[in-house]
């Protein structure tokens, strides 16, 4: 049985570890801090989380260790991880980061200018 | 809601000192109990059972893991795709939320959907402002975000 557990927790580590480097491949090959920030914010997300998820099913099971820290730890990333992402690519905008020059549309920037105008 | 859980502790607490037994399984017992008297009476209170806004609060956070896992395998396609086939851009979302953790939750809901990722909410709160990787794909993105988030998140806030 606890081989069972030994290898579903490496299976959720090794899948963590994999997107994590999937979202940094993201970070090298996409264009502008936009399309960037959807991988580090997505992919990072899911692949912190099924590590630490991996960690706690090892401890628990293997070592009889129910460590509640771990689970606090993956709910956090879990609240916080899209208020970064949001954050990031919302100051980026604001300080006037260019888009990638084959972006097709960009509704805030004219919704930004009406407002300007009104002013 | 609060008066419904308050009552619902108060019964458990009932069952405690009828059955003079003072652990926390003891408390359960009771707190199940109540809910139970609580469900069958459920026609007196004012606002609606307590219960279906926790089930729909469940709902919500299984929805949450789903668009994380489906946000994660189209990021790998993209990201792992030989050539890079993406027309990014900005799109704009009148949203019929008003309250500002309804927004709150809407925004991190869209941040994990495959492919969106909010950049900003204008000043009156009503509009979106979110960046999609795919512009062309971005009727699908509006329409879940209005039938399915929208809806989920009503059902926890109504």
């Amino acid at each position: 049985m606890e081989e069972i557990y030994k290898i579903v927790a490496a299976l959720f580590i090794i899948i963590g570890t994999f997107l994590s480097l999937v979202s940094t491949f993201g970070l090298i090959r996409l264009p502008d801090v936009y399309t960037r920030n959807h991988a580090a914010s997505k992919s990072a997300t899911l692949g912190i989380m099924s590590i630490l998820l991996g960690t706690f099913l090892y401890f628990h099971y293997v070592h009889g260790h129910f460590d509640t820290r771990v689970l606090l730890g993956i709910f956090f990333i879990f609240l916080t991880s899209p208020v970064a992402g949001h954050l990031i690519s919302r100051s980026a905008y604001h300080s006037g980061v260019k888009m990638w020059e084959k972006s097709v549309e960009d509704d805030l920037h004219n919704a930004k200018e009406k407002v300007f105008i009104k002013k | 809601m609060s008066f419904q859980i308050l009552l619902n502790v108060f019964l458990a607490y009932i069952w405690m000192f009828l059955k003079n037994d003072y652990s926390s399984s003891t408390f359960f017992i009771g707190y199940l109990l109540g809910l139970l008297i609580m469900l069958a009476y459920r026609h007196f209170f004012k606002e609606r059972f307590y219960l279906s806004r926790v089930w729909a609060v469940i709902k919500l956070i299984l929805l949450f893991l789903k668009e994380l896992v489906l946000s994660n395998i189209s990021v790998l396609k993209l990201v792992l795709s030989p050539k890079l086939n993406i027309r990014p851009g900005i799109f704009a979302l009148e949203t019929e939320l008003t309250k500002d953790w309804e927004i709150t939750i809407l925004a991190n809901l869209i941040t994990l959907t495959p492919g969106t990722l909010v950049v900003d909410v204008s000043l009156d709160s009503k509009t979106l402002y979110i960046h999609a990787v795919d512009i062309p794909e971005k009727h699908e993105a509006i329409d879940s975000i209005k039938n399915t988030f929208e809806k989920a998140i009503m059902e926890v806030s109504r």
